[in-house]
């Protein structure tokens, strides 16, 4: 537990590169522009595209590719099993049989596209995460979210939630940890029973947690208040976001790539 | 100035009735003071000092802050802004992902623009030593820290009252000593007003003056060697006298010729010396 | 039950990143009956060190021994340890979950496969373990407590497993003057009345100076002092302070006394201490100026 603590969340790792410096409404932009493209691309050579822009990417924001790969561990279990499902479910001609189930080319084929697919994907917001801090992240979401503002979206509203979440994300998993703890000494066994008995095994530290962070809210609201905080109207920003020539060259490339690569195959 | 005009304050009871906070408060507070406020559990402390900013309205009376009523709706974000307040609970008053995004908060919701913004925040954290720790997260900090940065808040906001609610109950000595330094700097460098609630008798010998709350009513007031020279009726409030006072009367009483509201260890020291 | 901490080594996140040392080398033996005080800086390990007394954690190096079995090689002499050490970590009040005082004092005991007739006794000893009455509390809910009963009670659903050994988190954190005082009665009622072994981690000198015959004082993750606290006053004020020691006021005065050459001991916590002290070296004065 504490490990997750110390690791800043959404996995953000401080480089000085141009993709960390890039314009967050850039990158958010863009890499939602990417995850709609790899749905979009129909060909081997429009993926390989895409991956070479990507590890280009990674490379430039000279972050340690372990860290990339560890985004993706969680996952695997989920890309192998598609991989699996594809090899034999898909209809078409047999190349191997393992007991009554029969792989098939084409499921190996399928399987493979899919699962570099969700790769792709994983490697497109991986590499928004890593070279975006949290606070650069809310600014763009609100920054965004604002353009929006004629469909009545509650952009400041939204943008300050997940601020204080991203805020107290840390603190709360140091109570829940302390909470488990305390618990235990009290003979709490969250390790065995059925299914029900560990849900039920659950509350005393689900309950205290609540009450906790209902709590902090309570203080925090007071304080906040007393800073003379009344919602978004008349606001200023402490943190401007500027987009200068390396950004608009970034679009051009990225807008670039991405039509190439749907084009491929067609 | 702070004025309190005759305040009460009512809240309702678990039992269902009606219940007197603070009862017919008069109280001046003047630019530059230095003051403490004591009292037992439930005397008011806490209530009085919401009161100063507006989180809490007199049920009877009216709290002016320099000529302005808390209760006029338009004017709460200014006495606001004057009136800077810092609590109990060091981890819930910080909003922002880091602390330099924190101390800006206040000014944001005043809507100071961004270049005189980005020099209130570099004053303001230089004054209370973190300008080192500016792109820190709130979560590593220690208490001593986090309680500064509140202060940093408040001084960008171009405070004049600074208000605290016992800011040093959940902090370790370390921490307290920190509070303690720079509130002390404020008012004699910056002229800043400060009004500090606690419950350590030893903090409020450090200060120019202590209000003793009992009941919601403020029975006494007056500097500290005024105050602990009554400790008897200090007792029947429940409240205590700092150790070394307690020593000079137990002195005292065996016969030293030494004054029985001696506040700290210097003038301990000094006295002491005229026997051994 | 003895409890003998051998070379005990732990290490946060070992082998990732962000790994940190919080104790090294830790040689430490807790007899029964004891009070011993535990102090220290914020971070020097303290609390790292109360969860190895009760197997909360596993040292990466070394070994807990009770009763002279390693309590992570033997399952059962685990278990028991949980049922004999009872813990209360800093606002220990945060665990409360149930509806009443008495379902919540009731979570340990149940835990441990108490019931019946003995769960309710051993509910009712708890809450007057710590100075309150069992009718009037029982039904309660543990949220509309003031903050020094909270406090208590939170102490009594660990005093409810009947633990023989008690170790306390800052007891104290937080409380007025009050509650404070009387949580230290129901301390010392613990230790004296109870016969209770207590491990107490505080801040607070002039609490430890009230009961502690020991005090075991950390810095860094290691412990630098091991003794009564006589002989801890002793040393030189600058190294106290440098661990992070705060020396109650009349010590501090003794020290300074000291300090400037005059003949008193600084072995002194208390101002009852202080004043005999003093007085004590005015009647000497008084007694060589007749001569």
């Amino acid at each position: 537990m504490k490990f997750i603590r110390n690791l800043t969340i959404g996995q953000y790792i401080y480089q000085d590169s141009i993709i960390h410096k890039l314009d967050p409404r850039v990158k958010i932009l863009l890499s939602i522009s990417l995850i709609i493209t790899i749905f979009l691309v129909k060909s081997w050579s429009g993926f390989f595209i895409i991956g070479i822009y990507l590890f280009t990417n990674i490379f430039l924001a000279k972050v340690n590719p372990k860290f990339v790969l560890r985004g993706i561990k969680p996952l695997l279990m989920i890309i192998i099993l598609t991989l699996l499902i594809h090899f034999f479910i898909t209809p078409g001609e047999v190349i191997y049989r393992i007991w009554i189930l029969n792989i098939t080319l084409e499921g190996i084929q399928r399987g493979t596209f899919i699962a570099i697919r969700l790769f792709l994907l994983i490697l497109s917001t991986s590499w928004l995460t890593l070279t975006t801090s949290p606070i650069s992240l809310t600014d763009g979401i609100e920054k965004i979210l604002s353009f929006l503002k004629i469909f009545k979206i509650p952009a400041h509203e939204i943008a300050m939630m997940m601020t204080i979440a991203l805020r107290f994300i840390p603190t709360l998993m140091e109570e829940t940890e302390k909470i488990i703890k305390a618990q235990i000494a009290r003979g709490a066994d969250f390790e065995s029973g059925n299914f029900i008995k560990r849900i039920q095994n659950f509350l005393p530290i689900i309950i205290p947690l609540f009450i906790n962070a209902f709590h902090r809210a309570d203080e925090l609201a007071i304080a906040m208040e007393a800073r003379c905080y009344r919602g978004g109207e008349g606001r200023t920003h402490y943190r401007t976001l500027l987009i200068n020539n390396t950004d608009y060259v970034f679009i051009i490339i990225t807008m670039l790539v991405l039509v190439v690569s749907c084009v491929q195959g067609i | 100035m702070i004025k309190f005009d005759e305040v009460t304050h009512f809240y309702n009871s678990e039992q269902g009735n009606k219940v007197a906070s603070l009862s017919k408060v008069n109280l001046e507070i003047e630019k530059g003071d230095f003051i403490a406020i004591i009292g037992a559990n439930g005397s008011g402390k806490s209530t009085l000092a919401r009161h100063i900013n507006g989180l809490l309205l007199p049920s009877e009376g009216d709290v002016l802050v320099e000529s302005y009523n808390t209760k006029d709706l338009n004017m709460i974000w200014s006495i606001r802004t004057k009136v800077g307040m810092v609590f109990q609970n060091p981890d819930n008053q910080l909003v922002a992902t880091t602390i330099e995004d924190d101390v800006a908060f206040g000014l944001e919701n005043i809507g100071i623009e961004e270049k005189e913004m980005k020099k209130r925040v570099d004053w303001a954290l230089k004054v209370v030593g973190l300008s080192e720790l500016r792109n820190s997260e709130p979560h590593l900090l220690s208490g001593g820290q986090k309680q500064r940065v509140v202060i940093a808040g408040a001084l960008a906001m171009h405070t004049s009252y600074l208000i605290l609610d016992e800011p040093t109950s959940m902090l370790d000595p370390k921490g307290r000593k920190e509070v303690l330094e720079i509130i002390k700097r404020l008012n004699e460098e910056e002229n800043i007003t400060v009004v500090y609630i606690t419950q350590f008798m030893s903090e409020a010998a450090q200060f120019k003056n202590i209000i003793v709350l009992d009941k919601g009513k403020i029975v006494l007031t007056g500097p500290p060697k005024k105050i602990f020279n009554q400790p008897d009726f200090l007792l029947s409030l429940n409240l205590e006298i700092p150790q070394i006072t307690r020593l000079a009367r137990e002195l005292s009483a065996n016969g030293l010729d030494i004054p029985a509201n001696i506040l700290n260890e210097d003038e301990m020291i000094k006295y002491l010396c005229l026997y051994i | 039950m003895f409890i003998h901490l051998k070379d005990v080594s732990y290490t946060y996140n070992l082998n990732m990143p962000f790994e940190t040392v919080a104790l090294k080398s830790i040689n430490l033996k807790i007899n029964k009956g004891e009070f011993i005080g535990v102090i220290g800086h914020t971070g020097c390990g303290k609390t790292t060190l109360l969860q190895l007394l009760n197997g909360l954690l596993e040292p990466t190096e070394g070994k807990v021994l009770v009763d002279n079995i390693d309590i992570h090689q033997n399952k059962q002499k685990l278990r028991e340890v949980r049922k004999k050490i009872g813990l209360a970590f800093q606002y220990p009040e945060n665990q409360f979950f149930e509806e009443t005082i008495a379902k919540e004092i009731a979570f340990g005991p149940k835990n441990m496969g108490i019931a019946g007739e003995e769960l309710e006794q051993r509910i009712k000893k708890g809450i007057e373990m710590v100075g309150l009455d069992y009718y009037a509390y029982k039904d309660r809910s543990p949220f509309s407590l003031s903050g020094g009963e909270m406090r208590r009670i939170a102490i009594a659903s660990i005093l409810a497993i009947d633990p023989e050994i008690l170790i306390l988190d800052e007891p104290t954190a937080s409380l007025d003057p009050q509650s404070c005082s009387k949580l230290l009665s129901v301390i010392t009622d613990l230790y004296l009345k109870y016969q209770r072994t207590v491990i107490m981690v505080s801040h607070n000198m002039e609490i430890i100076a009230e009961l502690a015959k020991r005090i075991v004082v950390m810095e860094k993750g290691g412990i630098v002092m091991d003794d009564t606290p006589k002989n801890i006053f002793q040393h030189s004020l600058r190294k106290l302070e440098s661990i992070g020691l705060s020396l109650p006021p009349v010590t501090h005065t003794m020290y300074e006394l000291k300090k400037i050459g005059k003949p008193v001991s600084s072995a002194i916590l208390t101002v009852e201490e202080a004043k005999d002290e003093i007085l004590k070296l005015i009647r000497k004065r008084e007694r060589n100026e007749i001569y």
